[in-house]
């Protein structure tokens, strides 16, 4: 399965509507809402979301008959997720990270591990549409991705998948990024735009996915753009000229490529030659 | 009585840091303003969890009175949960803000103020 991230620096770049573009056109290819806090693909995709699991999590639970407040697992946490006040531990679920670490060391052995949901995903029985969801107030996506990933893996019929992340650099974007072959940043001839393209170009380095940038609205400004991705060597592998249309149809929920001809052979142009530049 | 107060400085005559979880210092004082105390707030670098952090180390240091700004919910939880009375600092140095307490002139902190997440 070829897997292709699409990212972008900032929200509003057109990284939703060109991601769903590109996995609507190819035929046997998912769609991947990977931006857990905010998924919108399935405005513009429509899917029949038949099927549908809570990402569960296991956080500590102390039973106060067994704790002797020694405060070990306070100490351990690296994360601040638990305190001891007074001889008893106060547990902040939303802190933990889920290592594991407080029940090792617990000597009465006062700590047992709970399921605690913090979103769901949620997909179609096609396999055409992938999407998680965090819950409102978690602060950590990461356990809903890596297991969206999981899912997506075991569709073992696909020919590609488009995971379209959440924008920015953070943690959620690395985490979607792991094991792609390829990425696609999304980006406008701005000022704004090329700050955040340098960003995410610095972060598929790092991690040595090959990476190509499309440039949405693109126009009279591309130069901007152009000259960055000339120094360095980060190829233009697709430009997006600004046409109302697009921004009338992204507002009613259609996706471009619905009526725009030259997007859906570009875009499945564009498909072809990164299925050759990593199956080569 | 021991005071705890969120500070700028390790000096009584430095203002006072209305930061509670990303506080440089805890000064630590007698009602009269005689310093006993000043520990580096560890938590201030934390990714997550500074309020909590900076709660217990505190609850830990045996003051039995907080002086700060602005308590997020989860340090909230373990100041409560400690009995600890918090109390709201005025913009100003140590000193003056032990004087306004022992004066009888800063309000209590009853409610949490807004929660500052980490980095994600
Ligand atoms: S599981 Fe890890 S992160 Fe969670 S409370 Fe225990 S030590 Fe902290
Ligand atoms: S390590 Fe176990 S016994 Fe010690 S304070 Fe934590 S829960 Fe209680």
């Amino acid at each position: 399965m070829l897997k292709i991230a699409v990212l972008s620096g900032k929200g509003g770049t057109g990284k939703t509507t060109i991601s769903a573009s590109l996995a609507s056109i190819i035929h046997g290819c998912a769609y991947v809402d990977c931006d857990v806090e905010e998924p919108n693909g399935f405005l513009f995709l429509n899917p029949k979301l038949d099927c549908n699991e809570q990402v569960l999590v296991q956080v500590p639970q102390i039973d106060e008959q067994l704790c002797n407040g020694c405060g070990a697992c306070v100490r351990i946490c690296q994360f601040n997720a638990l305190a001891l006040v007074r001889g008893k531990v106060l547990v902040f679920p939303e802190l933990c990270h889920h290592c594991g670490a407080c029940s090792l060391v617990c000597e009465p052995k006062a700590i047992t591990e709970i399921d605690r949901s913090i979103g769901n995903i949620s997909w179609s029985s096609n396999s055409c549409f992938f999407q998680g969801r965090l819950n409102i107030g978690e602060p950590a996506g990461i356990p809903i991705i890596k297991r969206l990933k999981q899912e997506v893996s075991k569709k073992i019929d696909l020919k590609a998948a488009v995971f379209d992340c959440s924008p920015g650099a953070s943690c959620s974007v690395v985490n979607s990024l792991e094991g792609c072959d390829y990425a696609s940043i999304v980006t406008e001839p701005t000022p704004f735009g090329l700050h955040d393209l340098k960003i995410a170009v610095e972060l598929v380095r790092e991690m040595k996915i090959p990476a190509g940038v499309i440039i949405n609205k693109s126009g009279d400004q591309d130069a901007i753009i152009d000259e960055y991705c000339l120094a360095e060597n980060v190829p233009v592998s697709l430009r997006v000229p600004y046409s109302r249309k697009i921004a009338e149809h992204y507002a009613r929920g259609i996706l471009p490529v619905e009526d725009d001809e030259a997007l859906a052979i570009s875009l499945t142009e564009l498909y072809h030659s990164i299925r050759g530049e990593v199956c080569s | 009585m021991k005071i705890a107060i969120s500070a700028k400085g390790r000096q009584i005559n430095d203002s006072v840091d209305m930061r509670f979880g990303r506080t440089e210092y805890f000064i630590l004082t007698d009602e009269n303003g005689q310093l006993i105390d000043v520990l580096d707030n560890a938590a201030q670098s934390a990714t997550g969890g500074a309020g909590i952090a900076a709660a217990q180390a505190v609850l830990d240091s045996g003051a039995d009175i907080l002086i700060t700004g602005q308590l997020g919910p989860n340090a909230m939880r373990v100041i409560s949960s400690a009995s600890i009375p918090a109390y709201q600092a005025v913009e100003g140095t140590i000193l003056e803000n032990i004087q306004a307490f022992a004066a009888g002139k800063l309000s209590k902190i009853t409610e949490s103020g807004p929660a500052h997440a980490g980095q994600r």
